[in-house]
């Protein structure tokens, strides 16, 4: 119950924001710094960042057990990569084509694997997946689950239902979160989507929450009482978080209203977030976030390229 | 006296349940007293019901729920009731299944089986008779088995289930009523049989106990019996003997047993089910004419399903799909005769 914490004075309270604010903060500069470095020609192929959408993630993940819980993301999956492994530069060096990289150069982006952490490229392909690690969970009977990040474009994709049927037929944990930005890549929702969103998934018979919020405090709440639930029962849970993606769905690919987009600033994570952070500690947080990063960006251009001479070096 | 070949599957599905407690069964109607479409999974619900798992009618989201499951540690076999339906779970094949291990960097491994029948000959029709094996040896990162009624069916479906690579395990469905016909001192009937090594062994086979040849015939899985009632008849009617591989694994391809054989014949004829272009049989010519064509007197021919559907009546599949005479008639044409 973090917004009870952070509402409150005590030191812990404190502490726990200035931890949620400052991976908020890591997951805003890392994806900046990609862009960055792909405007400077440093970064090839693709990306997708969740620019605006951090608190899901940080919210999320956050109330997650790394050491038996599984998470499984998608094409934009930075932020929940970030939020479960900190791995600053692993990532950086995957998505560089560095030797380092989590995957050896072989995934880039959005084809990331470590520990607990998978995510793939199809959309909708990886409720399956996620569904088949929580029947792992089931069997294991560790109390664990496996927690799926999807967007409101992936509505759209069969297997989706077919997964949110056999999870609740077979009572599997497995919380779904549905970050639902308002569009698919360039497609506004209300051309993509008809009826309504949780209804879908309390047609199986699945517990369903929505709330609409770039709050961290308010997203990992909810997930928390997601995760506690699904523990509990060992059955799925539906998340719906209303959000919003500041970035284009890749780079450069925006044909939205800046209007609407400068209209939603002020809903920023990190401004919502950081109020709440002691004006110092946030400066010390933001520098060492900024040092961090530099640093990372520094060894990754100084590793070898993976393939031919990088490999001979590894 | 020898079992029917789905019963020794099931013999074998029932030795890799009792040997090991992470392997699991997914698929539709597997429950006794049902036991699957073909029965190859009779009696297993019965006594392992916590690791029989019937699911919906849902094969998309079943090929992913095995590939979760096992890169978390299970080795799920899945039960697809007819190879055509393979087709729904080609995503998951292609982008997942398929790519993880290479793709997270050899981090992983995805042992997980698909057993699936192929085939027709059964007048099932145009989506439960195909012989899809080709569209998955374009598949890099995937073993593809096709078993046939000589082999060790419970060795290879125990080989397969132990495999880290994620393996397609293709079952013809006249195979399963067929009995199992393992060599007996090296012969089958008239043939003398060699098995080949590896996980998947090829079996080649001989009318005339391996003292010269005149042609190849490479092929696997249900083709085999047609392949050898061809032989039989090229021996009793011209005078003409053949090696016949059958391949236990076609993919990752291992053509050392047939270039082997090229090795003492000089020519090749394929022999598959499925549909002639770009077919099994064109990747093993191209392969076999690249790294034996000083063995070769001639081409590589090839006999296959003509390019179209599986029709439903009997009659016209029998046209569509291949046969004796197709065989006789493209081994005659490789040794430079005519039947």
């Amino acid at each position: 119950m973090i917004t009870a914490e952070t509402n409150g004075s005590g030191p812990d309270a404190h502490a726990e924001v200035e931890r949620l604010y400052g991976t908020l903060f890591l997951i805003r500069r890392f994806e900046e710094t990609l862009l960055d470095l792909f405007s400077a020609g440093k970064l090839a192929g693709t990306t997708h960042t969740c620019i605006g959408q951090e608190a899901d993630a940080v919210g999320v993940v956050g109330c997650l057990d790394p050491a038996r819980d599984v998470v499984v993301s998608n094409h934009r999956c930075h932020g929940h990569y970030l939020a479960l492994t900190d791995d600053v530069d692993g990532l950086l060096r995957e998505v560089m084509g560095r030797v380092g990289g989590v995957c050896g150069g072989k995934g880039g982006s959005q084809h990331l694997h470590a520990g607990n952490f998978f995510s793939n490229g199809v959309l909708g392909s990886t409720v399956p997946l996620a569904t088949g690690m929580a029947l792992a969970a089931r069997e294991r009977g560790d109390g664990g689950l496996a927690t799926v990040f999807v967007g409101d474009g992936t509505l759209g994709q069969g297997v989706v239902y077919e997964s949110f049927n056999i999870a609740s037929l077979w009572g599997l944990p497995l919380l779904v979160v549905l970050e639902h930005n308002g569009y698919a890549q360039s497609t506004p929702s209300h051309l993509q989507i008809a009826g309504d969103v949780e209804a879908r998934a309390a047609a199986f018979g699945i517990a369903t929450e929505r709330v609409a919020t770039t709050d961290v405090a308010v997203v990992h709440e909810a997930a928390a009482g997601a995760v506690a639930r699904i523990r509990e029962s060992g059955r799925p849970y539906f998340l719906v978080v209303d959000t919003y993606r500041f970035s284009p769905h890749s780079k450069g690919d925006d044909f939205r209203d800046p209007g609407e987009i400068a209209g939603r600033r002020e809903l920023d994570p990190l401004v919502v977030a950081g109020e709440r952070v002691r004006a110092e500690t946030r400066a010390a947080v933001e520098a060492a976030v900024e040092q961090r990063l530099a640093d990372a960006v520094e060894r990754a251009d100084d590793a070898p390229r993976v393939g031919g001479e990088g490999v001979a070096a590894r | 006296m020898s079992v029917r070949c789905v019963q020794a599957l099931n013999q074998g599905l029932h030795d890799v349940f009792e040997a090991r407690d992470d392997v699991y069964l997914l698929g539709e109607d597997l429950l006794d007293p049902y036991g699957g479409a073909f029965k190859a999974s009779q009696g297993l619900s019965t006594r392992w019901p916590e690791r029989v798992l019937a699911t919906p009618v849902s094969e998309a989201s079943m090929f992913g729920i095995a590939a979760g499951f096992a890169l978390r540690g299970y080795r799920p076999i899945v039960e697809i009731m007819f190879g055509d339906f393979v087709t729904l779970g080609f995503d998951q094949i292609v982008n997942g299944i398929a790519k993880f291990r290479e793709m997270f960097d050899d981090q992983v491994s995805v042992p997980l089986v698909v057993r699936t029948p192929m085939g027709g000959r059964r007048g099932y029709g145009p989506t439960h008779s195909q012989s899809l094996e080709k569209l998955l040896l374009g598949v890099p990162g995937l073993t593809v088995v096709a078993p046939n009624e000589c082999h060790d069916l419970g060795a290879l479906l125990a080989a397969a289930v132990t495999d880290d690579a994620p393996v397609v395990f293709v079952e013809n469905k006249l195979m399963y009523g067929r009995p199992n016909r393992r060599p007996r001192n090296g012969q089958v009937d008239e043939f003398a049989v060699v098995e080949g090594g590896g996980r998947y062994p090829a079996l080649t086979f001989s009318g005339n106990g391996f003292s010269g040849a005149d042609a190849t015939v490479v092929t696997y899985g249900g083709m085999l019996p047609v392949v050898l009632e061809a032989a039989t008849e090229l021996i009793l009617e011209h005078e003409l003997f053949t090696e016949v591989v059958a391949l236990g694994q076609l993919l990752p391809f291992d053509l050392g047993p047939v270039l082997a054989s090229v090795g003492r014949t000089g020519a090749l004829v394929t022999a598959e089910e499925g549909t002639l272009t770009a077919g099994v049989g064109a990747e093993i010519a191209a392969r076999v004419q690249a790294e034996a064509w000083d063995d070769l007197r001639g081409p590589v021919r090839r006999v296959a399903a003509r390019d179209g559907i599986v029709p439903a009546a009997r009659s016209l599949e029998d046209e569509a799909l291949p046969g004796v005479e197709d065989v006789m008639r493209e081994v005659a044409a490789v040794c430079g005769s005519r039947t």
